[in-house]
């Protein structure tokens, strides 16, 4: 680790605009992902997590979304600032993507073999018959017996396990830099889900390719992951490596998540859980977007936002308890302090 | 599949001693395939095929298994929402199997349910009131309208609901709250037994330990037994006391969790098991055992033992003679040949 960085968000910020109001889905989000690293971005539904990984492709809902400030660099260049023709260079080929839906997200009149063949040939200089080739090959990494025949068949022959593996092997088959996998498993059973892990595991080790998962599965983080980025409210509240935050949790939210989780290997006659439900965009509260929630809110978190800080090397946390200068009591002197 | 399950009743614990509220013999239930323009019936769809289980009074008894097992089918002919194809269901000592609509009545008070989809389950016309006061008019538990609406805010309010949100309608509120609407619809009769079908997968994490939480108050309070159908086998073990594994319309296993956790006997629990991702980083799996292949059509069910087309230990035998339930330890069944 520490080599290389692959893609870099500085500040990405994506709103929605109705008539009325425009409404941050995605607050100020930073993070890098380096080479041959896989970094979670965990969070429940409405955290942003997903608007996230289409801001990085530029495929937020249009004309009402739009990235409306930030930087996103990829191999030194800012994806925001390219025009619509380079992005479709860069998608499928430098960055490519696996959704949720498997189901969806197949075209059902076309067979797979043409599906995989369209995109390799609008990427890579092969004839039709090399492309067919180089498809099969795919097949046969992502775990198919019978790749010849898998070529011909149409989307609809396939189990939900088998789509979501022609969908990796779609999205590998121009050997992208990097692969954003949102919610990869969460459509699928356990045993496929294993499946699954396993091969993206052996994907990230094989080709030194960098992940960003998209997941609200602990499960999967534990599994996949090096490096975590949790996401509350369109904010990142908290980043570290995987230990570190199944360890030592600092964000009250990250500890909560991690509490409310049954665990196979432990007796808990009761799980914790936290309290209420997430905010939507237009009900977010003033301070820190979690103080509705949290065990520990003081005075100051429902009146000023926190910043994210390095608490510790390569540990960000969003949280006034981690924040210098802030007392107990709930006064504030940070704004006096702040020499360090 | 005829098994000696009913024979059995080893005294242990409290639970234990209790009765048994549910017990389901040799159930069957069968969709039809129909195709051609006069819509013959080609063959059948086997959802359930053949299972034996009971649940005891007060226990939560959990069901778990894969997409297209069969356990959601499982719940609902139970709650004879389906028609049973064969086999018998007693509820409390009485046969129920074949019971006529009308009869059904006390069952339907005794028997609820709450379902997945907090979003479709729901009628997005009627107020939360109407659709909590509308089973207390037709059971008569109230006399008059005022006492209903009384009984169902002070359900809203035990479920963690302001009892004023009683006006408001179902689009008014999130996932989370919907499904504690659903819980209080199914206790407002008060019922024996409730039949959860997969009642928080749709929740998020936080969320989902919330409703887990007040499901495990309401049994203490209401005196509840559960039959808790999911997938997530972390939230079973979390939830239940007994457990049964399914896998394509058959019942593999049924123990109690710690056995079934801490020694799976059955190939296919233990596949499953191995299949569950780890909950830190490092902790260390026992390896796991992926399967080959896909779950069979249960519209033409492999011979014999029904897992044999996947299971590691397959022997020749297994492809051809169906494996018996057989209680191998007390309170520990298993169908394998390997037992």
């Amino acid at each position: 680790m520490g080599q290389e960085t692959v893609i870099e968000l500085k500040d990405v910020t994506t709103s929605f605009f109705s008539r009325k109001q425009e409404l941050s889905v995605v607050d100020r989000v930073s993070f890098s992902v380096e080479k041959g690293e896989t970094v979670a971005i965990v969070g429940e539904s409405g955290s942003g997590k997903s608007m996230t990984s289409l801001s990085i492709m530029q495929l937020v809902p249009a004309p009402n979304g739009k990235v409306t400030n930030g930087e996103i660099i990829f191999n030194g260049e800012d994806l925001l600032k390219k025009s619509k023709k380079d992005m479709h260079k860069v998608r499928g080929n430098d960055i490519s993507m696996i959704f949720q839906e498997p189901m969806s997200s197949l075209n059902p009149v076309y067979t797979i073999g043409e599906q995989l063949r369209e995109q390799l040939m609008y990427h890579q200089p092969l004839s039709k018959r090399e492309a067919h080739e180089k498809g099969i090959e795919m097949l046969e990494i992502v775990g198919f017996a019978r790749a010849r025949e898998m070529m011909r068949e149409y989307p609809h022959r396939l189990s939900g396990g088998m789509r979501q593996r022609v969908m990796i092997a779609m999205a590998l088959s121009n050997n992208p830099k990097l692969l954003i996998a949102d919610e990869p498993t969460t459509a699928l059973d356990v045993t496929v889900q294993a499946q699954i892990l396993d091969l993206m595991r052996g994907l990230s080790k094989d080709y030194d390719s960098s992940i960003i998962l998209i997941t609200h599965d602990l499960g999967v983080v534990a599994e996949l992951a090096q490096r975590v980025v949790v996401m509350y409210g369109g904010q990142v509240v908290e980043e570290a490596k995987i230990d570190e935050i199944f360890d030592k949790p600092l964000h009250p939210y990250t500890e909560g998540l991690l509490n409310s989780m049954p665990k196979l290997n432990e007796e808990q006659t009761r799980l914790q859980s936290i309290p209420g439900s997430v905010p939507t965009p237009d009900n977010f509260p003033k301070g820190c977007r979690f103080v509705t929630r949290c065990p520990y809110a003081m005075q100051v978190c429902t009146e000023e936002q926190p910043t994210l800080l390095e608490k510790e090397t390569r540990h960000k946390v969003r949280c006034f308890l981690h924040e210098e200068g802030v007392g107990k009591d709930g006064d504030i002197n940070r704004h006096s302090k702040q020499t360090q | 599949m005829g098994t000696s399950i009913v024979t059995q009743n080893k005294p242990n614990e409290k639970i234990q001693h209790s009765e048994k509220i549910l017990e389901v013999r040799n159930l069957k239930k069968y969709f039809p395939i129909k195709a051609g323009v006069l819509q013959r019936t080609k063959g059948y769809i086997k959802a359930v095929d053949g299972i034996d289980f009971f649940i005891r009074k007060g226990e939560t008894f959990g069901l778990v298994g894969e997409s297209g097992c069969g356990k959601s089918t499982a719940g609902r002919t139970i709650t004879r929402l389906y028609e049973p194809t064969e086999g018998e269901i007693f509820f409390e000592g009485e046969n129920i199997t074949s019971k006529k609509e009308r009869h059904l009545f006390n069952l339907r008070r005794n028997m609820q349910m709450v379902f997945q989809d907090p979003y479709s389950s729901l009628n997005p016309r009627k107020t939360v009131g109407t659709t909590l006061i509308e089973p207390l008019k037709v059971h008569r538990m109230y006399k008059t309208h005022k006492e209903c609406r009384e009984y169902a805010q002070s359900i809203l309010e035990r479920v963690g609901l302001n009892p004023s949100f009683i006006n408001r309608y179902p689009h008014e509120f999130s996932g989370g709250q919907r499904q504690r609407i659903g819980i209080a619809r199914s206790l407002v009769l008060n019922p024996k037994l409730i039949v959860g079908d997969e009642p928080v997968s749709a929740l998020d994490v936080s969320i989902q330990s919330q409703v887990l939480n007040l499901l495990n108050d309401l049994q203490d309070e209401f005196d509840l037994t559960y039959l808790f159908i999911a997938h997530d086998l972390s939230v079973v073990k979390h939830f239940s006391d007994r457990i049964g594994v399914m896998y394509l319309g058959n019942m593999s296993e049924v123990a109690n969790k710690k056995d079934l956790y801490d020694e799976p006997l059955h190939p296919y629990t233990q596949a499953l098991l191995s299949a569950v991702p780890r909950s830190h980083p490092r902790e260390v799996k026992k390896e796991r055992i992926l399967l080959k292949g896909d779950i069979p059509s249960p519209a033409n069910p492999p011979t014999g033992c029904v897992f044999h087309t996947r299971c590691p230990f397959v022997m020749d035998h297994c492809k051809e003679v169906i494996p018996e339930m057989k209680e191998v330890r007390p309170d520990h069944f298993v169908a394998c040949h390997l037992h």
